[in-house]
């Protein structure tokens, strides 16, 4: 279970929110313009990252207000939490994560390699 | 001619004031229940960085708007009010005058960019009391309610079991761990939280009462 801080309501669970999906999608200007390819990337295709994400959350049983969560989607760190239309926080962005993913754990005890 | 409406509260078939009349000898209960019928709730919507918005809800309403989010002012058994998000509140009154409050808000918000909304007939008010109320709430319910977290004047929206709940704490008792809250219940999930209660409340004993209204 995660402890989730709504930027209105302060840190609360997981089980009161509800996840919306990858963040910072514009819908195009001129829609006639597009191509069905370009049409169906905007309206079905998103990314599936491992690592730092972007997405939208709703604290739909408590303010239900949206706001945006930069996530590690490998680790569950919530690295930042912001405002609608607000940009992500580049000190957070740009932060290594807590946790390393993809290397293998350091070997600890008798005979690890200094 | 439209037929005269018969106002009803959603626990009304638990015939709860029967039950509390049979309860009224019980001292051993951790855990009071009631319900508080038809009270009046009106929700506000406006701008909070607007001082003729704050202004103009203290002199309609004779209370001001509470200092922050999940914050209440006002008496709880009087009017007060609940803030349920950065620019949504929820006034709260004694059955009855929630007409006139709507009336006189609706005029002083006229000139503003506010909306208020009568809904009170959306829920209902579970009151919970004794030294167990801590307890039973938070067998379902994923907020912090320790003291140190969660005290008088507070007011959250979060869950209940399944349902959607908003609590607002009005009081305690210190030294002890007596404490009590109104609970707002959606009417369609009244009868399901009451039950949900009366359940949790079984290991401290549940004693049914009559809230007494000013």
């Amino acid at each position: 279970m995660l402890l989730i801080p709504c930027p209105f309501c302060g840190e609360r669970e997981e089980s009161e929110f509800h996840q919306g999906g990858e963040a910072h999608i514009v819908r195009p200007k001129d829609p006639d313009e597009l191509s069905d390819a370009e049409w169906a990337d905007y309206l079905f295709l998103r990314k599936n990252t491992k690592g730092l994400f972007l997405e939208r959350w709703v604290h739909l049983h408590g303010c239900r207000r949206w706001f945006n969560m930069a996530r590690n989607t490998a680790t569950n760190e919530i690295i930042a939490v912001y405002k609608m239309g607000a940009q992500p926080p580049k000190a957070a962005i740009n932060k290594p994560p807590k946790t390393a993913v993809d290397k293998p754990p350091k070997a600890v005890g008798k005979g690890a390699k200094k | 001619m439209v037929d005269g409406y018969l106002r009803q509260s959603p626990l009304a078939h638990l015939h709860l004031d029967a039950r509390a009349a049979n309860d009224i000898n019980v001292t051993d209960a951790g855990l009071m229940l009631g319900e508080r019928r038809h009270v009046g709730m009106i929700n506000l919507r406006g701008e909070p960085a607007d001082p003729a918005f704050a202004a103009a809800v203290k002199k309609a309403v004779g209370v001001a708007l509470p200092d922050g989010i999940n914050r209440s002012s006002g008496k709880p058994l009087s009017i007060h009010i609940l803030a349920l998000g950065p620019d949504e509140w929820l006034i709260v009154c004694p059955p009855g005058t929630e007409d006139s409050i709507f009336g006189k808000m609706t005029k002083a918000m006229k000139p503003l960019h506010a909306a208020v909304t009568m809904s009170s007939e959306a829920r209902t008010v579970i009151q919970l009391a004794g030294t167990d109320a801590r307890n039973g709430l938070a067998k379902g319910c994923p907020l912090d309610l320790h003291p140190r977290a969660f005290g008088p004047g507070q007011c959250a929206q979060s869950i209940l079991g399944r349902a959607d709940i908003l609590i607002h704490q009005t009081g305690s008792n210190a030294g002890s761990s007596d404490a009590s809250y109104d609970l707002f219940v959606l009417r369609s999930f009244a009868e399901y939280v009451w039950t949900w209660l009366e359940d949790a409340g079984r290991e401290y004993g549940v004693k049914v009462f009559s809230p007494a209204e000013k």
